[in-house]
């Protein structure tokens, strides 16, 4: 333990290249089962670097916030490792806690209270006082545009603004590393807009690494340096946003049947043209891969044209993160979503 | 230390938000008043019996309306509990370094705060219906104290229950169903002396009776005051194992998150 300690003071005494910094937060093979036997977590496993903006990513019911709450000392994994500011979770809780901040899913906001009382309580609550503490509110509250709500109740703020109040509770003891459990869900499209700008200026400016989880591949695609995409507790892909979408050989194409009766018939087509992999949809929508999209589509034009079915639109685009998952999990994102919502109501 | 810190902080945002509701504590001053004419009227003639052995029953009643209200009040405690719970303000403290006895401490607090204020009212509006306390003043304190350390192991039940059952039915319907047997197996209402044998001796075993016994004792012209300060420290025992039992309460509550 203590021989630990000494090596962790040495490495963060000594300036050294990135890499070699223990990783912020390390989670290896952890296991979760709820009572009544739901496996939240099945051997997940991933590690964020110090500074940086993890993104995890994944439909309802993934075990997202599930990994969250086990990081942030509120649940205990029933087995594997988790590791945060190179402290264990399980064995170290208390130490964790103050090394952490956490916006949870659900929002932590005393609705009975104003923002600067419930912003100046979590400072109590971390040892801060005086000055210190009154500045430290009043700076936040202004950072995150609140200095004029400050002194509502909380229940009259409209949804961005309550979310904004939770990270900035999340940061009132400027904390190493910060928990973001689905911050913009919800939000207006400004709103999560400003949520960005302010998380991505957390990571550059202040060097706080950030794990954040989201529904949105978009989201993570624009915030991330590094994602882990699960899906039934697992991780099924990790890398950055580019080596992830790169793992995809070529392009989408999708395609707008003009009548829904024609996709079998043209499935059956499109099968025959070598270009062409991985044909899928449903209704009028078709989509398919192809090493060149753009070379591709006039063939599958002349193809579909011969058979007789009319094609009302076609596009080509680089892969997303949709792909990403398409690809890994089996089936499409919303899908997954969707299944997931429903396994969760019932 | 930190313990008790963050307890008083605590209690102070639990104050402030009761303050935030006037018409909440405009319940908690009437319901009293309502009990104390109601039975004071229903039961006025109960004095008669032969062997109640109080001069009139507003003297009797008035300490029971005090016990009672304030035993109620403690019950709801939990809701509270529930009500941070589903806020998600319980996951945000449970997550820092704060105390967790603090977290059961500071609605403590608040309780005994409002326990007072509320048993001051009732003894004040007691003495203007015409109840008398030979006890005098320090017999009135004695009662407030014996009340609040009832309101103590009340509520830190109440607040275990709500951790365990995070529902808002399961605090009401375990409060009402435990408290008013309590109250009606006490003598809130009725002289022990006046009830059935075998009530009697249950009545031994129970706390409500402690509080209402040795504050009623306290008021009286010649105090027993061995027996009172046995109830006492009953009451504030079973304080100390309920709230011990209480913050265990969030290690259940942890493990089905
Ligand atoms: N407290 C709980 N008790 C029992 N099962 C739970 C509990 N919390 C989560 N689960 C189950 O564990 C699985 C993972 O849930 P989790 O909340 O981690 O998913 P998520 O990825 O955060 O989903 P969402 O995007 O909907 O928030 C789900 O099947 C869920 O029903
Ligand atoms: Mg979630």
């Amino acid at each position: 333990m203590a021989h630990a300690e000494a090596l962790n003071s040495f490495e963060s005494g000594v300036a050294r290249p990135r890499q070699s910094a223990p990783p912020a937060i390390e989670v290896r093979d952890l296991v979760k089962t709820y009572r009544g036997g739901v496996r939240a977590l099945d051997g997940l496993s991933f590690s964020v670097h110090a500074g940086t903006i993890f993104g995890l990513v994944g439909p309802n019911g993934a075990g997202k916030s599930t990994t969250v709450k086990i990081l942030t000392t509120l649940s205990r994994a029933d087995s594997g490792i988790a590791k945060v500011a190179s402290l264990d979770v399980m064995q170290e809780p208390a130490r964790v806690r103050l090394a952490i901040g956490c916006v949870g899913q659900k929002s932590g906001i005393d609705s009975a209270s104003t923002g600067r009382e419930n912003l100046t309580l979590q400072g109590r609550v971390y040892g801060l006082r005086g000055k210190e503490l009154r500045e430290g509110v009043a700076g936040l509250l202004e950072r995150f545009g609140l200095a004029q709500a400050g002194d509502r109740v909380t229940r009259t703020y409209s949804g961005g603004m309550q979310r904004k109040l939770d990270v900035a509770m999340g940061l009132i003891h400027r904390p190493q590393v910060l928990f973001l459990d689905e911050p913009t869900t919800g939000l207006d499209p400004e709103a999560r807009a400003d949520m960005w700008r302010e998380i991505t200026r957390l990571a550059n400016e202040e060097g706080i690494t950030i794990l954040l989880t989201t529904h949105y591949l978009e989201e993570a695609d624009r915030l991330a340096q590094r994602l882990a995409v699960v899906d039934r507790g697992r991780v099924v892909a990790e890398g950055t946003p580019e080596d992830l979408k790169r793992g995809l050989r070529g392009d989408t194409i999708h395609m707008e049947l003009a009548q829904s009766e024609d996709a079998e018939r043209s499935r059956g087509v499109l099968s025959g043209l070598a270009e062409l992999r991985e044909i899928a949809g449903e209704g009028r929508q078709l989509h398919a891969r192809a090493d060149r999209g753009a070379e591709t589509v006039p063939q599958a034009l002349a193809a579909l044209e011969s058979a007789g079915i009319k094609v009302a639109s076609i596009t080509v685009s680089r892969p997303s993160l949709d792909d990403v998952y398409l690809r890994h999990a089996g089936r499409a994102f919303r899908e997954a979503d969707e299944a997931g919502a429903e396994r969760k109501t019932t | 230390m930190t313990a008790v810190t963050h307890s008083l902080y605590m209690a102070v945002r639990h104050m402030r938000n009761l303050a935030r509701q006037p018409l909440y504590i405009m319940f908690t001053l009437v319901q009293p008043v309502i009990w104390l004419v109601l039975f004071g009227q229903l039961f006025k003639n109960i004095v008669r019996l032969p062997g109640f052995g109080a001069p009139s029953y507003v003297d009797f009643l008035t300490p029971g309306v005090v016990v009672m209200t304030v035993l109620f009040g403690a019950g709801w405690s939990g809701m509270g509990i529930i009500h941070d719970l589903d806020l998600g303000v319980m996951d945000r403290f449970l997550v820092s370094p704060v105390s967790r006895v603090a977290l059961i401490a500071g609605r403590l607090v608040q309780l005994g705060v409002v326990a007072v204020i509320q048993s001051v009212l009732i003894v004040v509006l007691g003495l203007i219906m015409g109840a008398r306390f030979p006890g005098g003043i320090l017999g009135v304190v004695v009662l407030i104290v014996c009340a609040v350390l009832l309101s103590l192991p009340v509520g830190a039940l109440s607040c275990a229950i709500a951790l365990l059952a995070r529902k808002e039915e399961t605090v009401i319907g375990a409060s009402n169903f435990i408290l008013l047997p309590l109250t009606f197996l006490s003598s809130v209402f009725m002289a022990e002396s006046l009830m059935p044998a075998w009530m009697q001796t249950v009545v031994r075993f129970n706390p409500v009776q402690w509080a209402a016994d040795a504050g009623r004792m306290a008021l009286s012209a010649h105090p027993d005051w061995g027996s009172v300060l046995a109830r006492a420290v009953l009451l504030a025992a079973l304080s100390v194992v309920s709230a011990w039992l209480a913050t265990r309460a969030f290690r259940a509550y942890q493990r089905s998150v």
